[in-house]
């Protein structure tokens, strides 16, 4: 019964009695984020290949098909990296609040409102303005439209008590019929006749495609917020605080960390990611600011957050990830005559299983360094 | 104007007309998403739950030639959702917001997969009672002319207030929901509890899906729902936790979105596409007005996440 002294109670990972090296303890503590999470998509992958073979079709095919609709081609990877493109922004709208311990769901308020807000600035400058002006104001009007938006709902969830992931959420709701009224009304281009939108954007002041892809700039911008916002969190002093806050908000009060303006800063920066988002939804693929700006972006980026555990750099793989299962939802329409939803439970199944998977944390010795010479339970009672 | 015969009478009847027939789906999924939140949890996948019983009881009632199979079936699935929201957010460290978004983008994908065979059949309706018989107005007629459901509604949430208050489910229920420690010193198991609610909840979130395919708009496609899942939790807040207060504020959110199309039935079109923001800025304004920084809510239960 004596505890710690029969050697082989110690874990096989420790290599000496002064403990196992620290290059093993830190790659121990770091994988456990990515074998827990493959791990999930592969369960996830599990069940959803069940339901497949449930509804009498071969999920070996599906996920051949998945993967040459998604990234089979030069031509299939650039469609999967251009539907990434926006997800990495609206994934920051979701990722930034959560690491104060914010779930803000209204993104696609943001993406709505920075995209009208990017037409409606450019719109009274074209032929006297010169692009280069031109378009950064765009991508500052979206900026400031997207993030006065969610940051409102950071003010009222600091100053008011109010719920944000509620208060985001009706905002969102709001966004989209100040957009049909804008749309409908003052901006209107007289000659949109079924689809109502305001007046295209000249030429020159849209984005355009990154040199040698057929992929437009949004992608750069994304992958660019992304390093942005993980520099911000993990490098910054005020990355530090907010995190702090996010642990605990009454020892970051007590602290005398100023835990409303990290709500109201954090809040409004992932805003302005979202409404960048919708910038460039109007200057580099609709030309102009009409419904198709209510495309779901807002809500596929809740998704894109939390299966990247509100990790900036983790977006842009699972965006790309999940760009490349959208881009391949009409080859598996067209092949295996599966409905366009066929992605949507795909996501929704993978989604359920990895946010299930949580519970798991903590759960395993070999990623806890400060367990390995710890006995095991059955060894302590044998 | 004059040859309606009522003249601007026309307005508050549109309202009334339209806050009933707004307003059904709303009292089901609020009233669920009481029950569930009575019980200390938060389920944000009522709309993946609405959407999908809104197909499934569309799909029965096209196979079975009845509607109120069609609900039934809506009912099953609602509680198969709810249980299985349950029993996943029992587990530790898993966030119960999280899993309510997960579960609706889940239930809305198998709802467009399983329902694409029947966006073309045509189900038989819900009936409604006509309750305008006595005046000569078709106008009148038509707006009292009520569906069933939303008199099911109303006296659901008569007897879940009741219930609430004098039953011993009722007590149960408010346990759990104010202190998981005081329901297990009383021998309760909260979890069992929170997952019997969830589904109860999930249940009759799907009877308001079942209400939008079954009687108005009355046909099953993907845009079927305008968000009516997801506003049940504003809406439960708003109510403060009260059935009579979610069917109420059901019946004020669905006249509130009746005042545009109302208002510009009789000629006032400025706006209009405005007043479709009316409920939200009004359930905001409500919010923002009742909450505080300080204090939870009056009447929250205890064990709740979202008033933290």
């Amino acid at each position: 019964m004596t505890i710690g002294v029969n050697t082989s109670t110690l874990s096989p990972l420790s290599t000496d009695a002064r403990g196992p090296s620290p290059l093993l303890e830190w790659l121990a503590r770091r994988a456990e984020p990515l074998a827990i999470s493959l791990g999930a998509i592969l369960a996830g992958l599990a069940l959803f290949s069940l339901f497949i073979l449930v509804v009498g079709k071969s999920p070996a095919d599906l996920f051949r098909l998945m993967y040459t609709g998604g990234f089979g081609s030069w031509f299939s990877i650039q469609n999967s990296l251009s539907r990434a493109a926006p997800l990495l922004l609206t994934a920051l709208c979701v990722a930034l609040p959560a690491r104060l311990g914010l779930v803000v769901i209204g993104g696609e308020g943001a993406v709505v409102l920075g995209g009208v807000a990017a037409a409606a600035i450019a719109l009274p400058l074209t032929a006297s303005v010169p692009p280069i002006v031109v378009v950064p104001l765009m991508a500052f009007a979206g900026m400031i439209a997207g993030g006065i938006w969610i940051g409102l709902a950071g003010v009222l969830r600091h100053y008011r008590g109010v719920n944000e992931t509620i208060a985001s959420l009706l905002l969102a709701y709001i966004a989209i019929a100040l957009m049909n009224h804008l749309i409908e009304g003052p901006l209107r281009d007289p000659a949109s006749l079924n689809k109502p939108s305001t007046a295209p954007l000249p030429a020159e002041y849209m984005l355009g495609n990154i040199p040698g892809m057929d992929v437009n700039w949004g992608l750069v911008i994304g992958i660019g917020a992304c390093m942005i916002a993980w520099v911000l969190i993990e490098a910054t002093s005020f990355g530090f605080a907010a995190r702090i806050a996010g642990g605990n908000v009454r020892a970051a009060q007590i602290q005398g960390l100023p835990v409303g303006r990290l709500i109201v800063g954090f809040t409004a920066l992932a805003g302005s990611f979202a409404g960048l988002a919708g910038m460039v939804e109007v200057a580099a693929v609709q030309g102009s600011a009409n419904a198709s700006l209510v495309a779901g972006y807002g809500y596929t980026g809740i998704l894109v957050a939390f299966l990247a555990r509100h990790n900036p750099l983790a977006i842009i793989p699972v965006a790309i990830l999940l760009g490349g299962i959208d881009a391949s939802g009409g080859l598996i329409q067209r092949r295996m005559g599966l409905p366009d939803a066929t992605v949507l439970v795909l996501q929704g199944t993978l989604f359920v299983v990895i946010l299930l998977c949580e519970t798991l944390y903590g759960r395993f010795r070999i990623f806890n360094p400060d367990l390995w010479k710890m006995p095991t339970l059955k060894a302590r009672t044998a | 104007m004059e040859d309606t015969g009522i003249g601007l009478w026309g307005v508050p009847l549109a309202i009334f007309a339209g806050a009933i027939r707004v307003s059904t789906p709303f009292i089901f999924v609020s009233l669920g998403e009481s029950i569930t939140e009575r019980s200390g949890r938060i389920n944000l996948g009522l709309e993946g739950t609405l959407v999908f019983g809104a197909m499934a009881a569309y799909a029965i009632a096209v196979m079975s030639n009845s509607p109120w199979l069609g609900v039934l079936a809506a009912m099953a699935t609602g509680a198969v959702f709810g249980l299985v929201h349950g029993w996943i957010c029992k587990f530790p460290r898993v966030n119960d917001i999280a899993i309510g978004i997960a579960m609706m983008q889940f239930g809305l994908g198998l709802a467009f997969f399983l329902g694409k065979p029947f966006i073309q059949p045509v189900a038989p309706h819900l009936p409604s009672i006509p309750l305008g018989g006595w005046s000569d107005l078709p106008q009148i007629q038509s707006a009292l002319n009520i569906n069933v459901l939303f008199i099911l509604g109303a006296l659901l949430s008569m007897v879940f207030w009741w219930a609430f208050k004098n039953t011993r489910v009722g007590l149960i229920l408010r346990v759990v929901g104010d202190s998981s420690d005081a329901a297990r010193a009383m021998g309760l198991n909260p979890d069992t509890v929170r997952l019997l609610a969830t589904a109860v909840g999930g249940s009759l979130a799907a009877v308001g899906g079942a209400y939008l395919t079954l009687f108005y708009p009355g046909s099953w496609n993907e845009g079927i729902s305008s968000g009516q899942g997801l506003m049940a939790v504003a809406l439960v807040i708003f109510a403060r936790w009260n059935p009579i207060g979610c069917f109420l504020a059901a019946l004020l959110f669905g006249g509130a979105g009746a005042l545009g199309p109302a208002l510009q039935s009789v000629g006032v079109t400025q706006g209009y596409y405005l007043f479709y923001a009316a409920p939200y800025v009004l359930t905001l304004a409500i919010l923002v007005a009742t909450s505080s920084p300080t204090r939870s809510l009056a009447g929250a239960p205890g064990a709740l996440s979202i008033t933290k």
